[in-house]
Parts: C-alpha cells; structure tokens; sequence
C-alpha cells in the first residue's frame, strides 16, 4: 500500500454558498457585491459626527449643557450599531434546494400539470394557498428552483431568494427582509433623530455664538458648520421622509416590495391577510417579534482532504488507469460534480455535528474495486468529506 | 421488505439511500413555520400513520412556540433594542433554544422510531426550513427494492 501525505485545509460553507454575495470575517459579515455607497454611508455619518463633536460640543457643553454632547454620542453609537447590523447579517436567505428537493419539485410539477400538447407552452408555475381567507400565489423560482414561501422574493443583485423580502438598499450594502427589517427602521429612525439633533444644534449654536461674534466670523471660526448644514438639510428630506414611510408600512405589516407591486391595494377586495387589523400589534410584531435564525450556516465546516501520493517505484501501478472521478467525487455537490455522480451523493447535512446527527457515508460505487492512488506524483486529488 | 436496523450506526454501515420524500411547508396560517401533516404516500409500508403524523404536530407545536408573539418575545425585543442589540452576541434568542430542542426531539425520534424503521429525518434548518426531508433507506444486502427509486449503481456482480 502506498503512503500518502494527508494535508487538511478547513474550508467553511460560506465559501462554497451560491449567490452573489460577498463575506468577511470567516463568514461572519454578509454583504451584496458592491460596497461603495455603503462606504459613502459611513463616510457622511461618521464625517458629521465628527465635525459636531470638534466644533460645536465643546462650545454646547460649556454654554449650554453637557448633556448634549453625551446625547449626541448615544445616538451616534446607536445609528451604528443598527447600521452594522443591518449591513452585516443575513436578511432571510432561504438556502437553494438541493439536486433531490429540486427533483422532487420538478416531478410534482409535472404531475400536477399534466400532458401538455405538444407545441404548447407549459403553464407558468405557480402554487395557490389560502392565507386567512386570501388567495395567495406561490411562485416559483427557477435560480433557487424552489416555490418562494409567501412574501419571499428573489433579489436580483443579490442572486438570492430573500424572506419578506422589502427591498435591496444600497445605502446599506445589503437586501432588507425578515432578519434586518426592524435593525433597518431602527437605522432610518435614529438616523433621523441625529439629523434633527445635529442640524437643531448647529442652529442653536450659530445663533448663540453670533450673539456674542457676529455671523460671519462665527462661520469663520467653526467652518465644520456650514458642511454639517449642508450634509443635514439634505439628509433630512431623504432619511426622515423613509422613515415615514415605513412607519406607515411598519403600521399596515407591509413590506416596499408589496407595496410597489401593489398587491394589497384593496382592488378586488384583496386586503393583506397578514395584518392583525391594529396598528399596534403590527407594529409589536414587526418590531419586537422573535429574531428568527439565519438558514444559512455560513460558518458550519466543510474539511477538505488534499491527498498527495508518495511516488511509488513500482513499475506495475503505472500501468493502472487511475480514476479519479467516481472515488474522489465531492460528497457535497456544487456546480463541479458531474451528473453521474451527483445521484449517488448521501443526504447531505450542517458540517458542527456535536450534537445533530451524522448522515450516512458516501457509498462508493459498488462494481468499481478501490483504486489504487495515482501514479503521477503531480497530480493531487481533492475529497470533500463532511465533518462528522 | 426486511430493512431492519436496530440503530443510527447500523442504519449507517448496512443501508442505502433509496429514496427521498420532502415534507412542504403548510402556509394557511401565514408565514409561520408550520410543515403539512399529510401523509405521503411513500411512507404507506414504513411507518405508522399515526406516529408520522405525531412527529410533525410535536415539531409544529415546538416552532410555534418559537415564533409566538408575546410577553417573552416583547421583553426580548425591547431589551435588545435597547442595549442597541449588543446583547445578542452574549445572549441565546428564544428561537436559537427551541431550535436546540427541535434538534434533540429528532435525534430523540431518529433514534427511537424512525432509523429501526430505515428511515431518517433530516432537521428542517438545514434545508431553510422549507421541508422536512425525510430519508428512506434499503438494506444494502437486498436486491434493488420495486419501491426504490434508487439511484445507486446496482451491481452485476451481486
């Protein structure tokens, strides 16, 4: 039997995750592709806080109170922390189905529709559930080749099916749906107060110390001022009027993407069977609900074996034809796996199995018998085992 | 039909993946996790009706209790909001502690009821809670089953 050099590499699912995102920290940090207006985001925020905190706080605190000041940065902290929430975690990704559940899809599919003449278009997929007393279409989507769960949606820039899916913000850098709806309106909300906070202020401080200086060497000494207007008066109209806006959608348990189709705009009587009729419990229940998981397990653990064969001088291995597709086929299949053997790959399951179970080993093929390393040293093999 | 396992670890050495069969999510009530309890036909010569169907509503009960809006879930929200939901990276939500209890109640079942039976239950969390995908195996020693859809390359030499 010949030696061989096993070298592990751990490799976590995020990286093998289908969709156009991109992820960070290990796959701690969840993000759409492009970045840039996020970066702007943050600019703009940190850059006016920055500017408050050097020109006008310490004026406020001495002349007014300091308390401002502390406020200021508890808002600050608090539009952060939302903000990095919203931007980093998953919305609601609902994972692709794999090749069996796709299948088994597919053959529902087609017995549901029956013979369709030849020639015809087959009729468009859909699956319709009565949710409270409401006809609700359950689409399907042939990226993820699934039937979207109600009020699911499939970003197209994130390539990904997306829970409640509300909209694609690119103030954010990241979808917004069942997971970050409410770190999003809590963003938009303290955003807004630190607008008003910051521009009230400048104000106040402006006439304060024009009192005392004149207007124009006032603006001469805190220049930051003029750029914190300019940025604020802009923000406002824009930040304040969205959150209004979703306050209203918040009140009436709608999402953007809803209220863009229309889809319970109240012809044909079609009302949103998901609102409890009251402002109060929508609100409760889209703000203070349960923070579901994410589907994703990004950081579950996929061990990849390289196995380097030790040459072997023998001369009757070189004759062997090594094959290496059937023995060292990937157990997870990904876009790679052949068809032949993507059949006959075991269920596959979350790589931390401390606690769930272990699903079966790769069977390997039965009339095939083991296979001999290949005899070329150069060539390096790739197995894919799942973590047990 | 002689599949009998007597536990996981047998399941694992002497059985083959004959087929799959994927239990759908029931959304009449909304977009709470609630899977269907009808039960599949496949399932007809494995396992009993009744214990199919106990499975599902016990797992339904566990996600409703997950997902119920209340005083916990309230007080959950709240405090989160207001420490600025720092208090997540220290904290276990409600949710992620059910789901624990989901995983064990069908290692629990998987061990009990459903691997003598040559079949396996696959945690609905790692298909994105759209199924509960059910496996169901074949004694490797017996010839290719008439039920199997197997995709497993039967050999000639058996």
């Amino acid at each position: 039997m010949s030696a061989v050099k096993v070298s592990k590499k751990v490799l976590r699912k995020w990286e093998k995750l289908p969709g156009k995102n991109t992820f960070c920290c290990d796959g701690r940090v969840m993000m759409a592709r492009q970045k840039g207006v996020f970066y702007l985001t943050l600019f703009l925020i940190v850059g006016t806080c920055a500017l408050f905190f050097a020109f006008e706080c310490p004026y406020l605190a001495v002349h007014l109170s300091p308390a401002i000041p502390v406020f200021a940065i508890v808002l600050f902290f608090f539009v952060m922390a939302t903000l990095l929430r919203t931007s980093f975690s998953d919305p609601g990704v609902l994972p692709r189905a794999l090749p069996d559940e796709a299948t088994f899809i597919e053959m529902e599919i087609e017995a549901a529709n029956g013979n369709v003449p030849a020639g015809q278009r087959p009729p468009p997929r859909i699956r319709n559930v009565q949710i409270n007393n409401q006809i609700v279409k359950l689409k399907y989507c042939y990226t993820c080749k699934i039937f979207r769960p109600p009020r699911a949606s499939h970003c197209g820039i994130c390539d990904n099916c997306v829970e409640r899916f509300d909209h694609h913000c690119p103030w954010v850098g990241n979808c917004v749906g069942k997971r970050n709806y409410r770190y999003f309106y809590l963003f938009t909300l303290s955003l807004s107060l630190l607008t008003i906070y910051i521009f009230t202020f400048n104000i106040v401080h402006v006439v304060l110390r024009s009192v005392d200086s004149g207007f124009v060497n006032t603006l001469k000494d805190t220049p930051g001022t003029v750029l914190e207007v300019v940025v604020c008066f802009f923000t406002l109209w824009s930040v304040v009027g969205l959150t209004g806006f979703h306050t209203y959608l918040v009140s009436l348990n709608q999402t953007t993407n809803e209220d863009i189709k229309g889809s319970w705009s109240g012809k044909n009587r079609v009302q949103n069977p998901y609102s409890h009729r009251n402002i109060m419990k929508n609100c409760c229940e889209v703000l203070c609900g349960p923070m579901h998981p994410s589907a994703l397990d990004r950081r579950g653990e996929l061990i990849e074996l390289a196995l380097a064969p030790v040459p072997i001088p023998a001369s009757k291995n070189n004759k062997e034809n090594p094959q290496t597709t059937k023995t060292t086929a990937p157990l997870i299949p990904n876009e790679h796996t052949p068809d032949d053997v993507k059949s006959s790959i075991a269920p596959e399951t979350d790589g931390d199995v401390k606690e769930k179970l272990s699903p079966l080993e790769n069977k390997p093929p039965s009339s095939e018998p083991p296979t001999p390393p290949p005899a070329d040293p150069a060539e390096t093999t790739a197995v894919l085992e799942e973590a047990f | 039909m002689a599949t009998e396992f007597h536990n996981l670890q047998e399941l694992r050495r002497s059985a083959s993946l004959a087929t799959k069969v994927f239990i759908q999510r029931d959304y009449t009530e909304g977009t709470t996790c609630q899977f269907q309890t009808k039960f599949p036909a496949e399932l007809d010569s494995r396992i009993e009706r009744q214990l199919f169907e106990d499975t599902v509503k016990t797992l339904n009960n566990y996600y409703a209790e997950a997902e119920k809006i209340g005083g916990q879930s309230y007080l959950e929200g709240c405090l989160a909001c207001v420490t600025a939901y720092i208090i997540f990276m220290c904290m276990e939500t409600r949710y992620e502690k059910v789901l624990k209890k989901i995983s064990r109640y069908i290692q629990e079942q998987n061990e009990k009821m459903y691997a003598p039976r040559g079949l396996l239950i696959t945690d609905p969390i790692e298909r994105g809670m759209r199924v509960i995908e059910i496996s169901i195996f074949e004694d490797r020693g017996s010839s290719g089953s008439s039920s199997s859809s197997s995709s497993t390359s039967s050999s000639s030499g058996r």
